[in-house]
């Protein structure tokens, strides 16, 4: 009878123990990046380009990565919501609820979000041979917008669902087509969770650095064409921290922190978004 | 009019049909791709030299990668070996035992885990991993290490995967119907008596695909393993060695590899490696958690 309280005991401690180790290490990192960044923080940062020798420690931020970053993975959420939005779509408004192709299309999602980001990078790299693209704000877009096409998908698909059926068959009885609906009654009804998952796609985009790496390029300006390389802040913190001056490797944690916040945002935005559309779905 | 806006539906289904596709061509494309790239090093090369030769000189021709799948194997069950346990303990906590404020509380910090991006992760494995296996962990079994190790890059990538498993395992936990826990309780077992012979053993298969996934996701993790990994191509003999793993070594030699010969095609043989592990490991554990959520219906 004891033992079997003992052994509760014991499990319950290492349990807790686990969720201490698994929670605090998420709070070790942000600290570690604070700690790191925050010194190493400064206007110039966020307003300049590298000049002349910053990699050596000379004047200049990393406007060129900010910039280059929110432009490159923007512009790949864009494309992306193109294909995301009709595989959504289709799943739930047109196809019918035991459709194969669905179904099937749903694994390849699903096995599509698991493949690594290198292994885009990689393919996004053959594209780009294939049509003979240097590396450029182009082939980056591409490449991040077949990676961050699945996450998106997927998520809303999950918000679609939500929709219930009975309000898509009102407005079939009105004499609505499918099209109409997906638009006027859908879409309009899942909005904020659509925001959502292209904000989780955002998120996901902008903090990946193995899949621009040979796609996208680095350079010290602000890209003003798609055929310019970009640089992104994933390869700026990469870049800086791998030069042997400490000045340089201090704004790599300035570069690490500014990254960190940009996600944060991000991934705070889409929680409020969420909160608000699962306030407003009609049950 | 009525015409028209059937026209309109009848087009736009075909588009969406076509998306739909192409998530399943997509899936196909890579693989193609990647294998087209890979052939013109498969026609000079066996497979069982690419795959078993540890001799890696791209200037000579020779591309042995043994050494990376092995670096590749031992940080990713370095990782595993760390991940797991806490992962599988802190799941049955949080859906068993916490109260709904922990819950509540816990949900958006692992959320938030898994938000990082991976070069913060390695820039986070710079500054306090390496630096404690050299210092501490190294010395403390009487070893000499860099820091830049096996070791440090399966911890920082054991942070990684936490929030994957923890995830994954709580969906699971939550799909193995509560009655029958009462009926556990109610022959007098206790909380963790029902948990070890009724919640596990219902949602096992489930729980070996929530931690195939984060094994998968842990073998295809590049910048994160590549700044703390070491990156010495060669088959680590300890944990406190370092190692090459393969995404590392992609990620590492894009600037070279159309300057030598056969090297993007050894590279992208790589990627293809990877692509094929992935695939098979994710549709396996998909098959077993399709069957978990039948199981419970």
């Amino acid at each position: 009878m004891l033992s079997k309280k003992i052994e509760e005991n014991i499990f319950k401690a290492l349990m807790i123990t686990a969720t201490l180790i698994v929670l605090l290490s998420s709070v070790f990192i942000i600290i570690t990046i604070l700690i790191k960044g925050l010194p190493a923080m400064n206007l110039d940062m966020i307003t300049k380009t590298p000049k002349g020798g910053y990699y050596l420690g000379k004047s200049g931020g990393i406007l060129n990565a900010i910039v280059g970053s929110l432009i490159l993975t923007g512009g790949a959420t864009l494309v992306s919501i193109f294909f995301s939005l009709p595989v959504a779509l289709y799943a739930n408004v047109y196809a019918d609820k035991s459709s194969k192709i669905v179904a099937f299309s749903r694994v390849s999602l699903d096995v599509l979000w698991g493949v690594p980001s290198i292994v885009y990078g990689a393919f996004g790299f053959t594209i780009m041979l294939f049509f003979g693209l240097k590396a450029s704000l182009l082939g980056g877009i591409i490449t991040v917008a077949l990676l961050i096409f699945p996450i998106m998908s997927r998520a809303m698909d999950e918000v679609i669902r939500m929709v219930p059926q009975e309000l898509l068959n009102s407005s079939y009885a009105l004499g609505a087509t499918k099209f109409e609906t997906a638009l006027k009654v859908v879409v309009r009804q899942s909005l904020p969770g659509i925001l959502s998952a292209v904000l989780i796609a955002f998120g996901r985009g902008i903090g990946d650095a193995a899949s621009v790496i040979f796609t996208a390029g680095f350079s010290d300006r602000i890209p003003f064409s798609l055929f310019e390389p970009a640089a992104t802040l994933p390869l700026a913190v990469f870049f800086q921290l791998g030069t042997p001056f400490p000045e340089v490797q201090e704004r790599a944690y300035a570069s690490a922190l500014i990254l960190t916040i940009i996600v944060f945002l991000v991934s705070i935005g889409s929680r409020i978004l969420i909160r608000r559309y699962s306030k407003h779905v009609i049950k | 009019m009525q015409h028209k806006r059937l026209v309109k539906d009848k087009l736009v289904r075909s588009i969406m049909w076509l998306s739909t596709i192409f998530c399943i061509l997509l899936v196909i494309l890579i693989g193609l791709a990647l294998y087209q790239k890979s052939r013109s090093i498969l026609a000079m090369k066996s497979l069982t030299d690419l795959l078993f030769s540890s001799s890696w000189h791209p200037l000579k021709g020779e591309f042995g990668f043994f050494p990376f799948i092995m670096g590749t194997l031992w940080v990713t069950c370095t990782a595993v070996v760390i991940s797991v346990p806490l992962s599988f303990f802190t799941a049955i906590y949080l859906s068993e035992y916490a109260p709904k404020a922990v819950r509540e509380w816990a949900k958006p910090v692992i959320d938030l885990l898994a938000g990082i991006p991976s070069v913060i992760y390695g820039v986070w494995g710079i500054l306090v991993i390496v630096p404690l296996t050299k210092d501490y962990i190294a010395p403390f079994f009487g070893k000499h290490s860099a820091g830049y190790s096996v070791f440090a890059a399966g911890i920082v990538l054991a942070v990684m995967i936490f929030p994957v498993i923890i995830h994954v395992s709580i969906e699971v936990f939550r799909s193995v119907s509560f009655e029958l826990r009462e009926a556990s309780w109610a022959l007098g077992a206790t909380k963790w008596q029902t948990i070890k012979h009724v919640v596990v053993r219902k949602a096992l298969p489930g729980i070996i695909a929530a931690n195939v996934l984060g094994f998968t996701r842990a073998f295809g993790e590049t910048m994160a393993v590549l700044m703390v990994a070491g990156n010495v191509a060669r088959v680590p003999a300890s944990i406190l060695d370092p190692a090459y793993p393969l995404p590392a070594l992609i990620a590492n030699n894009y600037g070279e590899m159309l300057s030598i010969p056969l090297y993007d095609s050894a590279l992208l043989m790589a990627a293809l490696i990877l692509f094929v592990v992935v695939l098979s490991f994710s549709i396996l554990s998909r098959f077993a958690l399709v069957r978990v959520e039948r199981g419970s219906e």
